[in-house]
């Protein structure tokens, strides 16, 4: 199992209620309604990805998360997740919020843009970087709202979100000593537990 | 005519004739003290009964879903896309059901069948049929085939409508809800068409009241009109711009009323044909079924408090380009599901083609209902191995 998805088992209720905003194939779902028993949906917009949720028996509803989600009622979900898909998004400011409305709790990872690799492809070449975690060039990047750890938690705090648990791993999605120290620094991935 | 079946149809097939003499109660408040629905079946019902589908059709639709009839044949039954051999609605692993509903005009009784009172076709006095009534009939079509849980009821339109009214119905006759391009109510704009059609038919002279099977006639023009107007909203603005545009059939104008436009000339040949296989009395019924239909008016509520009765699994489909059953309102459906804890998918099939989508071969639509119904299918196998 990827790492950030065992981290975010452990963050989950047994029969609570998830919503995954931008599950892709359904993988992190079908993982929690098999160890978790919870009772969840995921949100794609992908139409080979709604296949694949169905044919692993995983509830999905294609839906546009730029267009928002008020169609689901306040806390209607005890956690929603959402994997690599924050930056995505053409607000991710707005839509922290309504992940915030209808989830009592929010899991969301995004990748560090503050990396130092990052930092140094930036420096170094002066473009803009390309790496296993970013794959794509700055004109066809699905990435439109890149930020760093910083950035993130900045935002959490200007909108007075408390940050519940961070973990940070390296591209393999592990925990290392050097992460631990300097996040923003040597971490790639973030994973943050926030509520309101 | 096929000059050959296809290896990956049902074939030839025959309808089957169900007498019942139970008297059925309707919504009108009326009894229909007999009546016989006519119905297809294709593949075979396992041990333990537990792989039947019933697929409900559409306002236009019948019996004869798949395959065909004669090698003379023209064309399979209307949904020979979905239902066959290796097909989404596999009839290697299912049994499938569809009945012709009460009120129709391809063998279960309706406005042309003999009033037994008068000896003459019910004609106008064939009672005004729901969505509830024919889902009330269809379950006594399940009790005399001895089927005790479906393993998912199935439709489209008009079709899923009846899927729906299955599902708050009978929670506990059905396993799966598979809800295609369909509303949970008719949106006034929606009726207003039908008022049209229904307009066109009873403003027709050889219309007679309804009676006109005693005249030896038939309000063709009417006819023609309804499903004129019906067809315009089954195709989406796309659709009917990239199958016509402005072509006209000389190249010219002939500065007349006659068929200038090849969508002038699509829509004439379009009644026409209907014109001559459906009966007037019938597409009246049917469409004011469409119109009744509303599970939340009865019992005063709203869609969630009536979808929490539901017990089955949901798969919702609808396309982009669907205006007469947009994708909005299967969402509502959707929400009502969500919100009351039901297991549902919801699919919005990115399709230029309109209403008429769900009778078509759009590679992401069979890709997820293929995908839904292959879950089905495992699932009625466990079921029938299980001891």
């Amino acid at each position: 199992m990827r790492a950030d998805f065992e981290i975010i088992l452990d963050w989950i209720q047994p029969d609570s209620r998830v919503l995954d905003m931008g599950c892709g194939d359904g993988t992190l779902l079908d993982i929690l309604q098999k160890q978790r028993s919870v009772k969840a949906y995921g949100l794609e917009i992908d139409s080979a990805n709604i296949a694949r949720c169905v044919a692993s028996g995983v509830n999905v509803i294609q839906q546009d998360l730029n267009k928002g989600v008020d169609n689901f009622d306040d806390a209607a979900f005890d956690t929603v997740v959402m994997t690599q898909a924050l930056q995505t998004v053409r607000r991710p400011d707005r839509l922290l919020d309504e992940m915030l409305r209808v989830g009592r709790e929010t899991i969301i990872t995004f990748p560090n843009f503050g990396y130092w690799p990052i930092r140094a492809y930036l420096m170094t070449r002066g473009r803009m970087p390309v790496s296993k975690t970013l794959p794509y060039t700055w004109y066809n990047s699905p990435n439109i709202h890149l930020c760093t750890f910083h950035d993130f938690e900045s935002l959490c705090r200007r909108k007075q979100i408390k940050i519940i648990n961070r973990t940070v791993v390296d591209h393999k999605h592990r925990v290392g000593i050097g992460s631990r120290l300097f996040p923003n620094l040597l971490g790639e991935v973030a994973i943050y537990r926030v509520t309101k | 005519m096929p000059e050959q079946i296809p290896d990956n149809s049902v074939g030839l097939v025959a309808p089957q004739v169900m007498q019942f003499d139970e008297p059925l109660t309707l919504a009108c408040g009326r009894t229909l003290d007999h009546y016989e629905l006519v119905y297809e079946s294709y593949g075979q019902l396992n041990a333990k009964g537990s792989n039947a589908i019933l697929i409900c059709h559409a306002l236009s639709g019948h019996h004869h879903v798949a395959g065909y009839h004669s090698m003379e044949d023209r064309k399979p039954g209307w949904w020979e896309t979905c239902v066959g051999p290796g097909k989404v609605i596999d009839t290697n692993k299912f049994f499938v059901v569809c009945p012709n509903n009460l009120g129709g005009c391809h063998g279960s009784s309706g406005p042309m069948s003999i009033n037994p009172e008068t000896g003459k076709n019910y004609g106008p006095d064939f009672p005004l049929m729901t969505v509830e009534d024919w889902v009330k009939s269809q379950k006594k079509l399940m009790d005399a085939l001895k089927i005790d849980c479906w393993a998912a009821v199935v439709g489209g339109s008009l079709g899923g409508m009846q899927v729906l009214q299955w599902s708050v119905d009978y929670p506990e006759l059905l396993r799966h809800a598979v809800v295609i391009a369909s509303a949970p109510k008719l949106s006034a704009q929606n009726i207003a068409f039908n008022e049209v059609a229904r307009q066109s038919i009873l403003s027709d002279p050889d219309f007679h009241g309804g009676r006109y099977y005693e005249h030896d006639t038939y309000p063709r023009r009417g006819l023609i009109l309804a499903r004129m107007v019906g067809h315009i909203t089954y195709l989406s603005d796309d659709a009917m711009h990239a199958k016509f545009g402005r072509d006209l059939r000389t190249g010219q104008f002939r500065f007349g009323y006659d068929i200038e436009f090849q969508v002038e000339s699509y829509l004439r040949h379009q009644g026409e044909v209907f014109s001559k296989q459906f009966d007037a009395n019938t597409y009246l019924l049917m469409t004011k079924a469409l119109d009744y239909f509303d599970p939340t008016r009865d019992k005063d509520v709203g869609l969630n408090d009536v979808m929490a009765q539901a017990q089955c699994d949901f798969l919702v489909m609808s396309f982009t380009t669907d205006w007469r059953f947009s994708p909005e309102r299967s969402q509502e459906l959707v929400n009502a599901l969500v919100a009351t804890g039901k297991d549902v998918s919801y699919a919005e099939i990115d399709a230029p083609q309109g209403h008429d989508s769900f009778l078509l071969p759009i590679p992401d639509y069979l890709a997820i209902f293929d995908a839904y119904m292959k879950r089905v299918a495992q699932e009625s196998e466990g079921l029938c191995h299980a001891s």
